[in-house]
């Protein structure tokens, strides 16, 4: 089975296919994670906010970007940063948006919806006592949500927020809908020049795969450490 | 520059030449319906045979069950597409091969098995997760009565394991929908595949997506309507979940 | 031959934890034993393992003469013989009540629809609760849930009982009513091993008190000597405990 296999074009790619491609994979995961965090977090703390219509906001773009294939909104945004580029900055003509900023914005974007139901679920968790303990010591409601809420929310979400990062780590792999040279893109830019499919593919899930199992034994591994100090 | 909006597009004929744009989004969601519903039941299938492996004492079994989770889980659902569409044809037998990549629909069959099995995956975990929540007790009942361990399963364990996961299993349910667009990678002409076509022909490109996103959003208020109503009619009376 | 023969049987919870210790007793035909002890003494244990639900890694199990242990024995057929009744009641929720009396009766004894539910309906009439046939285990009660549990378990016809704290999970005011039917079980001469705490039932029908501590059998003797002057510290404290009240 393994007799036309040519191992060396994986060896002579493994610069470009890393270098270029998984360097704009860990990178876009990092920062859009980052961002997404960010951003669910904003959107979360405005759907448990009182106010109603912060929180109608927030619920019909969480609830809209969790009904819609991803590559769809990748799509959608794609096409429509350049116009909203156009718009924020008053410019004649729609922004040329570089492939990154394109990715970035997108899955920032999007994961903040995923984010922002993890942080809900991690606000939520953190007994009301605690939140009442912070006012009866005079604190305001900034200071309640960021040195109280919020510090307690991420600690005990960390799992997941590390398992959804996993996921869109993954995820970021379609972009190559847009011929971004990310780790599958420049897999598979090797594949059709060289004609050598099987070989860059089977590389490229096996790549994706030791990532990905060993990430998530991590975090695994992490959980039952604060298991067990809690 | 600004966008020129033009709503009437979905009335003109697509070059094509089938029928008009809005028809040439249909049928992509036609598409898109029959890729989700075939890779559902694939997923249902093998989820609930891993599922249930995963649960078993036997340690083997078990090995087994979790290195199918991991495959499925920890490889990304575009390029398990591309082994299944590029790679695993190469590596059969000549004749097996050559059938495989000759099928008529070969985007649609593999696409929907495809998400299948990545899906099946997540509805394993789920399962295992439904099974291990019930009392150790009740499977202990069923032995005590004389059942076998299929019959324990079959007749104790899955009608409540089933019933308690049924809020996640609709989640499921939803992201079996939204993953068959991948599929438009390996050519397959579904909802959103046909939106990017509009765009390109058109160059109405926001409508084309609008359109698309109220057909899943409305697709969505379906599988959520059937799921609903399905886990209404396999109630339990009496029965409150986690006692 | 006794009903239910133990011999020198021993179980380790992985290699360091022993949780029953070289225990020997016997139940004979139509006899009534309550097995006692504080928690974590491994009365639970025990019992299970008389079913085979749980394993143990040496001494010897027969059940009218048939050895759990032998590979050529069919367990789901000898479980099938022997009742059980679970401190949870363990009614599978998503049936109706006369389907968890059916189910085993059909599935295991191979008998038809007809036939199961016959029994069924006389044997709920008989725990007096006829009128809740159709209902599902969530509608009922905990006393009356567990006095389906035994109707479900008499329904197998067996040759013997065994119940696992049938009461210590029921409210007070419950408890009676399925003390009222295992005393009644035990006056027609079923054979049946309780792990209980009701004193005033041991008292009423048993003919024998074992009584466990740390995974061994402390004291196996007949009810009145049991009652009258227990032998060991171990017992007397235990006693004193549960009857303070």
């Amino acid at each position: 089975m393994f007799s036309g296999f040519d191992f060396d074009v994986i060896w002579r790619s493994l610069p470009y296919l890393f270098w270029d491609g998984m360097s704009f994979t860990l990178m876009l995961t990092a920062l859009s994670a980052l961002g997404g965090l960010v951003l669910g977090t904003l959107l979360a703390l405005m759907r448990l906010s009182n106010m109603r219509v912060l929180g109608a906001i927030a619920t019909g773009y969480v609830n809209l970007m969790r009904s819609l294939p991803l590559v769809l909104v990748i799509f959608w945004f794609y096409f429509l940063v350049p116009y909203l580029g156009q718009m924020i900055t008053g410019s004649e003509r729609p922004l040329v948006v570089g492939a990154f900023s394109s990715a970035l914005i997108t899955f920032t974007l999007f994961e903040a919806a995923y984010f922002s139901e993890i942080m809900r679920a991690g606000i939520q968790s953190i007994p009301k006592g605690q939140v009442s303990a912070g006012y009866a010591l005079g604190l305001t409601y900034r200071q309640v949500t960021g040195y109280i809420v919020l510090p307690q929310a991420l600690r005990n979400m960390l799992p997941v927020i590390l398992t959804q990062t996993i996921v869109l780590f993954q995820d970021t792999s379609l972009v190559y809908v847009l011929s971004i040279t990310d780790f599958l893109g420049a897999a598979s830019k090797v594949a059709q020049r060289d004609g050598r499919l099987i070989e860059m593919y089977l590389f490229a899930a096996l790549v994706y795969f030791l990532i990905s199992f060993a990430a998530s034994r991590l975090v695994r591994a992490l959980q039952a450490k604060t298991a067990i100090i809690r | 520059m600004t966008y020129n909006w033009n709503w009437g597009i979905f009335w003109e004929m697509s070059p094509e030449a089938t029928g008009t744009y809005l028809d040439m989004l249909l049928m992509g969601l036609r598409w898109t319906i029959a890729t989700a519903l075939l890779a559902w039941v694939v997923a249902l299938f093998f989820g609930s045979i891993v599922g249930v492996m995963r649960t078993l004492p036997g340690r083997t079994v078990s090995i087994i069950a979790s290195a199918y989770v991991e495959f499925f889980r920890n490889i990304p659902l575009l390029v398990q597409l591309f082994l299944w569409y590029f790679v695993l044809p190469e590596l059969l037998p000549k004749t097996a091969g050559m059938w495989l990549k000759q099928l008529p629909n070969a985007p649609f069959w593999t696409g929907a098995i495809g998400v299948g099995l990545y899906m099946s995956a997540r509805i394993a975990e789920q399962l295992r997760a439904g099974i291990k929540s019930l009392p150790r007790g009740q499977a202990m009942a069923g032995t005590a009565l004389g059942l076998t361990t299929v019959q324990t399963y079959r007749y104790v364990l899955l009608p409540m394991a089933f019933r308690i996961i049924m809020p996640p299993l609709t989640s499921e349910a939803l992201n079996t929908v939204k993953n068959t667009s991948v599929a438009l990678t390996i050519g397959l002409m579904e909802l959103t595949a046909r939106a990017r076509a509009m765009q390109e022909f058109s160059f109405q490109v926001f409508e084309a997506f609008t359109a698309a996103t109220i057909l899943y959003l409305l697709l969505n208020a379906v599988v959520v309507f059937g799921m609903r109503r399905l886990e209404k009619s396999i109630a339990v009376p009496g029965y409150i979940a986690g006692k | 031959m006794p009903m239910i023969d133990i011999q020198a049987v021993s179980k380790w919870y992985g290699p360091q934890f022993q949780v029953l210790k070289d225990c020997t007793t016997a139940v004979e035909k139509g006899e009534v034993v309550v097995v006692c002890g504080p928690s974590g003494s491994g009365k639970s244990t025990l019992i299970k393992c008389v079913n085979a639900l749980e394993p143990f890694q040496s001494g010897a199990i027969h059940v009218d003469g048939i050895n759990l242990q032998d590979p050529s024995t069919n367990l789901p057929k000898l479980r099938a013989r022997i009742g059980m009744v679970f401190q949870h009641f363990e009614l599978f929720p998503h049936l109706k009540i006369t389907e968890n009396l059916c189910l085993a009766q059909e599935k295991v004894l191979g008998r038809s629809r007809d036939e199961a539910m016959t029994k069924a309906m006389a044997l709920l009439e008989r725990v007096g609760l006829k009128d809740h046939s159709h209902k599902f285990p969530g509608q009922l009660s905990g006393g009356q849930q567990q006095r389906v549990a035994i109707a479900r378990a008499l329904a197998m016809d067996p040759i013997a009982m065994l119940f696992d704290e049938p009461t210590s999970a029921l409210d007070p005011e419950m408890i009676t009513e399925v003390l009222d039917v295992m005393v009644e079980l035990a006056r027609e001469g079923m054979t049946m091993m309780v792990v209980t705490h009701e004193m005033g039932f041991a008292r009423k029908v048993a003919h024998r008190v074992i009584f466990m501590d740390k995974g061994e059998i402390i004291e196996d003797r007949p009810k009145e000597e049991f009652f009258g002057t227990p032998r060991s510290e171990r017992a007397q404290v235990f006693l004193s405990k549960i009857l303070a009240h």
